[in-house]
């Protein structure tokens, strides 16, 4: 894809907008009812999947199994559950891990498809990296556990020789952020790289221009100008990947299935808070570690979203 | 004017060395990323060829035989009497029952949030952009805990419904009509008799195209990975989507699982079939929509 034609399919799509204002006053009475007749369905669904299980959840969290109020009792409960602090601590390793990771390549890899390469060639670089976004979820996993197998995988040489000779040694629990830092980064990264390189494009060249003339080399330019006008990006990014990266669950639970239980099944917070649902029945327990990730997502993207002036929502 | 990409063209004497160390930095950088990205995919695309035996035994990226793909083929329909089929047919069914539900709810809901004025307006846009960002996972229990409330666990509605709630899709229809939709054109369609729903429906929607296809795209390929709520909501084999169907078909291979797996054909070519028609869809769409994508991720977080 030329750069002309991503510029003229961004501009389709909307990218460079041009903010129109004055909206023409209508009567507000049919034009009222007009809106709510179209956001209904959204509405409806807004309240039944997003509102009410968040009430519920609060509720729960806050209750016992009879419905009587319990204060902070099930947070005090889960937090002084022996696995509760693991769990936290090891999504804790594995976001610090996959962050640095994926925001560090994914610029890096934009900036220099977006300065050393032909648009051409860049397309092509950039569909071969999102490829593997198509085999998100299980399939991911499934495909990992072979490739980390020394008996069967490609990258055998490379496992044996950082002395992991067999499938058990691999999956040795201490590895499991790395392995799962490694998946999401397969399937994900891909697709954040077409964003940065999407997002850089949308920098006026007279701006690299200037930068040329004051003597900016690609690096230089990159660290200065480029990666800061595309910071906005990089913050979205940032929640996205934070925001999977909490709620990890599939992962974790097909790596432990394969370890044959060697590593814990309450290795996330997602995988405690379903053992808690599930094995003992202990519904609000779930619900208050469910309460503590979205606290712990939603104060994330708080504080991303109001440093970066992501998202605003503007009106008139 | 130093080493860019007007330089490339033209180098300079001088700056011949030092461009040659950073443009083998460059190389190595993105070869290392393709072979880590690709490899996998061409080892599970070789794997179905070999036996479990040969897939130890011989080269990774050897190719084997035709002949051991239809042997691969028939073990895996064979399994659970061709349960594989009825695996993909949920998947299709939940991914494009929601696919439908979230179409017709979202796109009105952003054109109506872009363009027109209502009380609440403000709101409905401030709750939809928190409970985008919301961990969705977090809300899967309780979501559990409703649909059993209303008896739904077990139906086809326990999948559909909550995947058809979809704000990212609301937001980036938002996004798109607010910034890219000439209002005169509204007006002007206001003005020429058209009702509200005829202007959305004749100007607004057919215009609309790219952002319809791209919530399309990312709603059906989030459904069609979905794992977390299937697994929790559907108790019986002959319900599952595909991708709960591989994690059981991941606990019938002997390689990770060796009591459960006994008297099974279900080995690794097995497996890695069955992973390759998971995706196949996907990979399909995925090839399809490639350019489309590459602008269109974009308009999710675009706000000028």
């Amino acid at each position: 894809m030329t750069t002309l034609e991503a510029d003229r399919l961004a501009t389709t799509i909307g990218i460079k907008p041009s903010r129109r204002r004055g909206v023409p006053r209508r009567r507000p009475g049919r034009a009222g009812l007009t809106g709510y007749l179209f956001v209904s369905g959204y509405t409806l669904f807004l309240i039944a999947f997003g509102i009410v299980p968040t009430g519920y959840a609060i509720y729960l969290a806050f209750t016992n199994d009879r419905g009587q109020f319990t204060g902070l009792g099930q947070f005090i409960k889960v937090v002084q559950d022996y696995r509760f602090a693991p769990a936290f601590f090891n999504i804790f390793v594995y976001l610090v891990m996959w962050l640095v990771l994926v925001i560090v390549v994914t610029v890096v890899v934009a900036v220099i498809l977006r300065a050393r390469m032909r648009p051409g060639l860049a397309a092509a670089f950039r569909f071969v990296y999102y490829i593997p976004g198509a085999l998100a979820g299980v399939a991911s996993v499934l495909v990992w556990l072979f490739m980390l197998d020394p008996a069967v995988s490609p990258a055998s040489g490379l496992l044996r020789a950082m002395g992991l000779e067999s499938f058990a040694a691999v999956l040795a629990p201490a590895n499991l952020p790395v392995i799962l830092v490694l998946i999401a980064f397969w399937t994900g990264a891909g697709g954040w790289i077409v964003v940065m390189y999407g997002a850089l494009n949308n920098i006026p060249d007279e701006v690299l221009e200037a930068a040329r003339m004051d003597g900016a080399g690609p690096w230089k330019a990159a660290w200065h100008i480029q990666i800061p006008m595309i910071r906005k990006w990089i913050v979205y990014m940032a929640i996205l990947a934070f925001a999977a990266g909490t709620q990890l669950f599939v992962e974790p639970q097909l790596l432990q299935t394969a370890s044959l239980g060697r590593v814990s099944s309450t290795w996330s917070p997602n995988q405690l808070a379903y053992v808690y649902a599930f094995q003992y029945g202990d519904f609000n327990g779930a619900a208050a570690i469910s309460l503590f990730l979205l606290a712990l997502g939603l104060i994330v993207a708080a504080i991303l979203v109001s440093r970066s002036g992501l998202f605003k929502v503007d009106d008139e | 004017m130093t080493s860019s990409t007007l330089a490339q063209r033209r180098p300079t004497d001088g700056r011949r060395a030092s461009r040659f160390a950073s443009t083998l930095i460059v190389v190595v950088i993105l070869a290392l990323l393709v072979v880590f990205f690709v490899l996998p995919v061409i080892w599970l695309l070789l794997a179905p060829t070999k036996t479990a035996g040969e897939l130890i035994s011989q080269f990774p990226l050897s190719f084997g035989s035709f002949d051991q793909v239809g042997a691969a083929w028939q073990h895996l329909t064979a399994f659970q009497d061709g349960v594989i089929f009825v695996w993909l047919k949920n998947s299709a069914i939940y991914s494009a029952g929601s696919l439908v539900l979230t179409l017709a709810t979202s796109v009105p809901a952003g054109y109506a949030l872009a363009l027109t004025r209502f009380r609440g307006r403000k709101s409905l846009l401030t709750i939809t952009l928190v409970v985008m960002i919301m961990p969705s996972a977090a809300l899967v229990l309780p979501t559990f805990l409703e649909l059993n409330l209303f008896g739904l666990i077990g139906t086809v509605w326990s999948i559909i419904l909550p995947f058809s709630f979809y704000p990212f899709g609301v937001y980036l229809v938002y996004i798109y009509f607010s910034t890219s939709l000439p209002r005169d054109l509204l007006s002007a369609a206001r003005i020429d008799g058209c009702n509200e729903w005829q202007v959305f429906w004749s100007i607004a929607l057919p215009l609309a195209k790219p952002v319809v296809g791209l919530i399309a795209f990312f709603s059906f390929v989030n459904n069609w990975n979905n794992f977390f709520l299937p697994y929790l909501v559907l108790p019986n084999s002959d319900q599952f989507p595909i991708q709960v169907g591989l994690n059981q078909l991941l606990s019938s291979t002997p390689s990770f699982n060796p009591v459960a797996g006994k008297g099974l054909n279900i080995t690794s070519p097995e497996l890695a079939l069955a992973i390759i028609i998971a995706i196949l869809p996907v990979l399909i769409l995925f090839l399809f929509s490639q350019r489309a994508l590459v602008s269109g991720m974009l308009a999710g977080a675009t706000k000028e």
